[in-house]
């Protein structure tokens, strides 16, 4: 095969890699610096930085999507005071040998909680990185014995009204559902956090045990679990059956899936003035990726 | 002080001010700290809200004049008019500025593929013509018909901005659902009373 030398342009024309990326440099400290000249004396708690710090413990407990509490991003700190955390039962039923009533300090005791620093990318474009405390899913799976049956995790809220305000308003199906295929459960990555920033949970992240599944929008993330059932078919999930186009029952972060309310490719992290590129399965590709091997994930996202 | 002088130097200038408020109030929020730890997102809505509220405002006034006779409304219609027009070119430019840097490419992407963006935006164009002819000078060289009839896409862009509520928000349409009842009945007290009504008994 006769591969074409492009002779017309002389090798002089072409710029370097070294300067093409340095030029590329130039022109966006350039940009930067112009932007936070024209709008940094207006917004100085903004960060600087590309990496992943930390997100502050203030903004992590006060701009969340509970709607048990409320749809608006402050509502769940304000409202989730009548939230009593104690006592409090996991229930794990469904395809399992030793299905079981487990209380929340048994819990505590029986695995003990590592911290686990996260990203948290939120459908709506925004993300966090959040010091989880928490033990991986998988110890408390293992533990009751799925059947050969179990193909599937559902996870369920609690559904109380006069604990979560936001129940008496039908925004969305309650109580509120998520699901899991059970490898993706088992996966050493999926924790369930008790605590955060080295504290117990606050009520509006979830108290007092809460999924964390790193490589999905938060919103699978399922909050306050009262229940978490072996099944053998895909379980209906809240989002997904409220709006099935926008809401895929898998939710891989995803920036190649285009959403008609937000672009995908970007995102905000929290406490900075740049968006940023948002990476495939949050960046968290190498660990996960083989989950999916051989799945069309714009079908199934 | 006539009831001309008065409108003129102390209610024109009251209402000026107020109007000005929730602007003056939203730079002081962004100064000190006040918005949530998302604050572009939080300065977009509340321009957004702004322009929208004050849409309904300049929408209200024909209909309230009408029923409570007070004509003297109609001296202020241009005026919040115009800061509608005001807080939505402040809701653009943040999303413009702020929220996509003036990445051409962010943008260009989001009225192509957002409808609630591509309404929202295309609704904010329908209103750059009445901004613009919105002068004295400007109802005279049109003449009151046309001016009228051009000024008419008020409803047009009014209406864009529920949809483009309606279809921003994910699970909870009270606030869109609110506005948009508001609309509906701004617009309905301007349909023509039936024929048989108006004949003399």
């Amino acid at each position: 095969m006769l591969i074409k030398k492009p002779n017309d342009i002389s090798s002089s024309e072409i710029t370097d890699e070294v300067s093409y990326h340095s030029r590329r440099k130039f022109i966006e400290t350039v940009a930067g610096a112009a932007a936070y000249a024209a709008v940094g004396p207006l917004v100085p708690w903004f960060q600087r930085g590309q990496g992943d710090e930390l997100t502050s413990y203030d903004a992590i407990t006060t701009y969340n999507n509970f709607y048990e509490f409320g749809t608006g991003k402050d509502d769940p700190a304000r409202n989730a005071g009548s939230l009593r955390t104690r006592p409090w039962t996991l229930t794990v039923e469904g395809e399992v040998h030793k299905p079981g009533v487990l209380d929340m300090d048994d819990i505590l005791k029986q695995y003990p909680a590592e911290e686990r620093v996260y990203r948290l990318r939120c459908v709506e474009a925004w993300s966090m990185v959040i010091p989880w405390l928490g033990f991986p899913l998988a110890n408390l799976l293992q533990a009751v014995e799925p059947t050969s049956k179990a193909r599937f995790v559902e996870f369920t809220t609690l559904h109380d009204p006069t604990q979560m305000p936001g129940q008496k308003r039908n925004v969305l199906p309650w109580p509120y559902v998520e699901g899991l295929r059970l490898d993706e459960a088992m996966h050493p990555l999926t924790i369930l956090s008790v605590g955060l920033y080295g504290k117990m949970l606050l009520n509006q992240n979830g108290a007092p045990i809460r999924l964390v599944v790193p490589w999905k929008y938060g919103f699978k993330s399922i909050k306050s679990i009262v229940r978490i059932r072996l099944v053998e078919n895909q379980p209906a999930t809240a989002w997904n059956s409220v709006a099935p186009r926008e809401y895929g029952f898998y939710s891989n972060v995803n920036p190649e899936v285009n959403h008609p309310r937000w672009s995908q490719r970007k995102e905000r992290r929290i406490g900075k003035l740049f968006k940023q590129d948002t990476l495939m399965f949050n960046g968290y590709g190498d660990q996960v990726a083989q989950l999916y091997s051989g799945m069309d994930l714009k079908r199934n996202f | 002080m006539n009831r001309a002088q008065l409108v003129r130097w102390v209610a024109k200038p009251v209402v000026f001010v107020t109007l000005l408020l929730p602007a003056v109030i939203l730079a002081w929020d962004s100064v000190a700290g006040n918005l949530s730890v998302n604050p572009i997102e939080d300065i977009t809505h509340r321009t957004g809200r702004w322009g929208l509220i004050l849409l309904l405002v300049t929408l209200a006034v024909t209909p309230v004049r009408r029923i409570t006779g007070w004509s003297v409304l109609i001296r202020f219609r241009r005026m919040v008019g115009l800061f509608a027009f005001f807080y939505l070119l402040l809701h653009f430019s943040t999303y413009v500025v702020l929220d996509q840097f003036f990445s051409l490419r962010g943008i260009a992407d989001d009225v192509l593929n957002r409808p609630y963006i591509t309404v929202g935006f295309a609704s904010l164009v329908l209103l750059v013509p009445l901004a613009v002819t919105s002068t004295k000078g400007m109802v005279k060289r049109l003449g009151g018909r046309r001016w009228a009839n051009l000024h008419r896409l008020v409803y047009v862009a009014a209406g864009g901005g529920i949809v483009h509520f309606v279809w921003l928000v994910k699970a909870d349409y009270r606030d869109p659902t609110i506005y948009g009842i508001v609309l509906v009945l701004l617009l309905a007290s301007r349909l023509k009373l039936p024929r048989w009504r108006s004949v003399p008994t």
